[in-house]
């Protein structure tokens, strides 16, 4: 399915892992999730997995579209369903690493539900978010992550709601990693995402990201360049911080790092134990994980 | 419980449970559930029994998910199913339709109760007929099979998973709550007599893999996770190579390939049995625990001298058009009875094409069809053919 092979000079650094037949990409020139999409896939190559053995699950969206450009095993599905999906996927092979690219609608407003419970139970999976503070494949609605005031096709006036803090709300449904960058850090994202993919359990990395043609265009950051330099000018590094003490603010400091690493048994360590014979009888028991054999 | 796949023996147990043994003696081992009655049985012997054979039930958090799961287990090389009654089954035809789209295997079992809504949630219906047809969006093919006992719980769902896997496609399985609920002597098999069919596998190498390119059967083969082939699967319009195509003619190609695939295979899936047709002149066409009804109504009209005849559907949809075409030129009448207001009756109506008069014995729902209630419909047609 590839084209002829190019000069070596002319490929894309990544092009083990891009499916090259399919640019020119859909998404607009200045949006962020092209950045967070090379950053996924320079991720991809750091863990070393062997790439037969990953798949990327999506749901609808300007940034579900990257299971399209991304080459293994990828699955673009319905709006908001990608976790239950990609649940399915990897309990029915667990040897694989599953990572799920959604947008901040698909994952916590049509998805909201299987996001919390997926965290809750664990599931071994890396759940990519670009939030991009609205609905962009559908022309800028308000999304769960719009922040209180600011202006889209359905505000027109302002958002009347508060948004979700979804690092805050990974963190108390139990997600055992929770990160959130944005856009412009390109090193440290590519970084933690490699640690998300490798850490056993259910990962979770918010990337804030520029959509100027839906977004920006209508809360005075018309230009892709407008959010990077507000990114630039806010944004502070607190690693290892409880996200609930450091809500997500744009009035800043706009914090972001590497919230949470924390070790729990994964879906998969608690099925084998509670068929292991093993457990003990509730209330009066210990979680652990069952002996080999 | 033994931790065999395959219970080989007499067993006397309900139409739910013996569904579940059916799944696994299919080569089931992922059940994405979400308890509903009347299917929760179902759910239930499945979390006891396939963690004993190495599978996976996980209870999901609607059945929105439940449905999502069963395509990614399928992906991921397993065969999958879950149960659920109508609310259950309105939630899942979203992802239904990707199933649909992307060609993935998988089972549905929908043990029917009474609708709209909640309804009658302990009691039967036969009315999510046409919903099974035609309950997501767009336009389709759809395999359906309606066991009207706990025999055919377990015969049926093995069939249900070999069709999926051979046509690559969800296949619904339209039980309703008697026979869920009925306990019957249910004869396991020994498993060396089981057939089973599994989804055909690419061999090609993958640069000249399409993963949409049917072979001459109209099935294209499965590259699942982890095959090696590296592909894309959306629910867009796709190209054979499953790629999005967002233009007319390569919708209309993938549309037809899902049409054909079922079509040119009619005479494979379509299934029905017929009893007492030699000398019939009138025909009762039924499908689920309704044959029960029919068979009971039959005995008692040819007591009465009545020459009756009963064609039981076991395939639903597709449904055996030129059958029941070329049965409406030879009968007095047909007549079908159904737990509903009219729906598997609009079909037959349908292809009979006014060769002969086609009536409903109908039953809103939460009883089942009097066969006093059917002999009258056929002593009225008697009335007014004399
Ligand atoms: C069930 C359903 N409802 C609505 C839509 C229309 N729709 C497509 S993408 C989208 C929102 C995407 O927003 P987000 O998830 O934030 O992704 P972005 O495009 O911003 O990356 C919506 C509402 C749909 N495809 N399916
Ligand atoms: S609409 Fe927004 S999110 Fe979508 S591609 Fe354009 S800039 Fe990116
Ligand atoms: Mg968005």
């Amino acid at each position: 399915m590839n084209q002829p092979a190019t000069a070596p000079c002319l490929q894309h650094p990544q092009e083990e892992l891009l499916r090259s037949d399919r640019i020119p990409h859909i998404w607009c020139s200045g949006c962020g999730i092209g950045t967070v999409f090379s950053c996924v896939l320079a991720a991809v190559r750091k863990t070393g997995l062997p790439l037969d053995d990953v798949a990327m699950v999506s749901g609808i969206g300007c940034t579900g579209r990257m299971a399209g450009y991304i080459k293994v095993d990828s699955y673009h599905t319905t709006h908001g369903r990608a976790i239950p999906f990609a649940t399915g996927l990897k309990l029915a092979r667990p040897q694989g690493a599953v990572l799920v690219a959604s947008g901040d609608g698909d994952l916590i407003a049509i998805g909201g539900n299987h996001f919390i419970h997926a965290a809750r139970r664990n599931i071994d999976m890396t759940v990519i978010c670009v939030n991009n503070l609205n609905y962009g494949m559908t022309g800028g609605q308000q999304a769960p992550s719009t922040p209180f005031g600011a202006k889209t096709t359905t505000s027109p006036t302002g958002s009347p709601e508060e948004p979700f803090d979804f690092c805050q709300l990974a963190t108390a449904c139990g997600a055992v990693y929770v990160s959130r960058w944005t856009s412009i850090h390109i090193r440290r994202l590519t970084e933690s995402l490699t640690k998300a993919i490798l850490k056993p359990g259910f990962s979770f990395v918010e990337v804030l990201a520029a959509c100027p043609t839906a977004f920006g265009r209508r809360n005075r950051m018309r230009e892709a360049l407008d959010m990077v330099k507000f990114f630039h000018e806010r944004s502070v590094i607190k690693n290892n911080i409880d996200p609930r003490e450091f809500p997500l603010d744009f009035k800043g400091p706009l914090v972001v790092g590497e919230f949470i690493d924390r070790e729990r048994p994964t879906f998969t360590d608690s099925y084998a134990l509670v068929h292991s014979s093993q457990l003990g009888e509730w209330p009066d028991l210990e979680r652990q994980k069952p002996a080999a054999g | 419980m033994a931790s065999k796949a395959v219970l080989t023996g007499t067993h006397f147990m309900n139409g739910d449970e013996a569904c579940a043994e059916g799944a696994l003696a299919a080569g089931c081992r992922f059940f994405g559930g979400y308890p509903i009655t009347p299917a929760t049985e179902v759910a239930e012997r499945m979390s006891r029994r396939l963690p004993q054979l190495g599978g996976i039930y996980i209870q999901m958090e609607d059945e929105i998910a439940s449905m999502a799961s069963l395509l990614g287990a399928s992906w991921g090389g397993q065969k999958a199913m879950t149960s659920t009654s109508g609310p259950g089954f309105s939630l899942m035809m979203e992802n239904l339709g990707l199933g649909i789209i992307t060609e993935t295997p998988c089972v549905v079992c929908n043990v029917q109760r009474g609708g709209p809504s909640t309804g009658l949630p302990t009691l039967v219906g036969q009315a999510d007929m046409m919903q099974a047809r035609w309950g997501s969006h767009g336009h389709y093919e759809i395999i359906a099979l309606c066991p009207s006992s706990p025999q055919e719980m377990f015969d049926f769902t093995i069939r249900a998973f070999n069709l999926s896997e051979q046509f690559r496609t969800p296949v619904l399985i339209m039980a309703d709550e008697v026979v869920g609920h009925m306990n019957e002597r249910v004869v396991i098999p020994a498993e060396d007599t089981i057939e089973l069919v599994e989804r055909k596998r690419p061999t090609c190498a993958p640069e000249a893999f399409l993963p949409f390119r049917p072979e001459a059967d109209g099935v294209a083969p499965m590259a699942c996770f982890g095959d090696g082939y590296r592909v894309h699967i959306t629910g867009l319009t796709h190209a054979e190579n499953g790629y999005p195509a967002m233009e007319a003619g390569a919708h209309e190609r993938m549309l037809n390939a899902l049409v054909n695939k079922i079509k040119m295979n009619r005479d494979t899936i379509i299934s029905y049995d017929t009893e007492y047709l030699d000398d019939a002149e009138i025909v009762l066409v039924a499908y689920g625990i309704s044959v029960r009804s029919a068979r009971r109504a039959i005995r008692a009209g040819r007591e009465q001298g009545l020459k009756l005849g009963l064609v039981k559907l076991n395939t639903v949809w597709p449904f055996p058009e030129e059958f029941i075409r070329d049965l409406a030129g030879r009968v007095r009448a047909l007549v079908m009875p159904e737990i509903n207001l009219g729906q598997m009756v609009l079909e037959l109506e349908r292809c009979a094409g006014g060769r002969c008069p086609v009536r409903l014995v109908g039953h809103a729902g939460g009883a089942i069809i009097r066969p006093a209630a059917i002999l009258n419909v056929i002593n009225d047609l008697v009335k007014e053919a004399v």
